[in-house]
């Protein structure tokens, strides 16, 4: 059993209307950054867990997004395993 | 008809719901998001309010207390079960109920009186309601803006599962008269089975004069009457 750290990005889905990123665009607009396309907001987690392994700890954090932190209607979710993970244990 | 209002941190409108079950003659009783059963009870509440300061999602973390087992199960029952506002936010988050409220596409928090139309009269919930009847209630909230797939929005629209929508004071369902964004204007829906109803607007809100429409009331006597005629069989 080792403690690791993961990252999780939780992103509303392509093609979902995400108005706070609409409003940051145009935020960023008004300072003549004209040349943005999009912009999407989402959540960052960052999470330490004591797991087996890599792949035991992806596991777990793969069910916990299942369960509550994306929502699967809305959001998806990217799950990443830091690389300092495991050297401070 | 003895109604669970459950109050979980953050709730705002329990009270409200509270006075408004013993208005129509029901008889409320508060349960904490910490317990872990209803007791024996007709139906359940889940008002209004913030939960969890709306956390993560609004709704989200609410549906991980002990309660929310028991009002699964109850609601697995065919139990009557009405999330307002906040408490539609977590019946969607729990699965009871399709789809999901997404910030409001104004991005801004939104307070104030809509007009909506009864979509179905038909359930346990809007029996007293004529179809033509139209209703204004309060709204506030900045996660209200109904969101499914198309999949579902067209079963939820076929099946006649949409509750309420917002309409123009001409009884238009419009792009000006809705005030969040929704998808087809929808402020209410209920499940498949019909026991399951999550609505936006605050229906307790509107249930005396004083507070500038009574729209509300026929809601909770509708709830109630179905429990009492369902007591004499």
């Amino acid at each position: 059993m080792s403690r690791l750290r993961l990252e999780i990005r939780v992103v509303p889905r392509p093609g979902l209307l995400d108005p706070e990123g609409k409003a940051i665009q145009s935020g960023l607009q008004s300072l003549n950054y004209s040349d943005i396309h999009d912009v999407r907001v989402g959540k960052l987690l960052l999470i330490e867990l004591d797991a087996d392994s890599p792949q035991d700890a992806i596991d777990h954090a793969t069910s916990m997004c299942q369960r509550l932190l994306a929502n699967p209607v809305t959001e998806d979710f990217e799950i990443k395993l830091l690389e300092d993970s495991g050297n401070s244990g | 008809m003895k109604v669970a209002i459950i109050t979980f941190p953050g709730s705002n409108c329990d009270y409200d719901l509270y006075k408004c079950v013993q208005l129509v003659g029901g008889d409320p009783e508060f349960r904490w998001h910490r317990d872990s059963s209803l007791g024996k009870v007709d139906a359940v509440m889940l008002p209004g309010g913030f939960s969890y300061g709306d956390y993560l999602r609004a709704g989200a973390i609410a549906t991980m207390s002990p309660i929310m087992e028991a009002v699964k199960e109850f609601a697995g029952h065919g139990g009557p079960v009405l999330g307002i506002c906040n408490g539609f936010q977590m019946l969607c988050e729990a699965n009871l109920l399709p789809g999901a409220l997404l910030r409001n596409n104004s991005l801004l928090f939104c307070s104030k009186e809509v007009a909506l139309s009864v979509e179905n009269n038909s359930t346990i919930f809007t029996e007293l309601y004529k179809p033509e009847r139209k209703l204004r209630m309060p709204i506030a909230h900045a996660e209200g803006n109904y969101y499914a797939n198309e999949e579902t929005l067209a079963q939820l629209e076929e099946e006649g599962r949409v509750m309420f929508r917002y309409i123009d004071p001409q009884g238009k369902s419009t792009d000006g008269s809705n005030p969040n964004g929704s998808a087809n204007n929808i402020a209410g829906i209920i499940n498949t089975r019909g026991n399951v109803m999550g609505m936006m607007p605050h229906p307790e809100r509107a249930v005396e004069n004083i507070l500038g429409s009574v729209d509300g009331l026929d809601l909770f006597k509708s709830l109630l009457n179905h429990i009492s005629a369902s007591k004499k069989v």
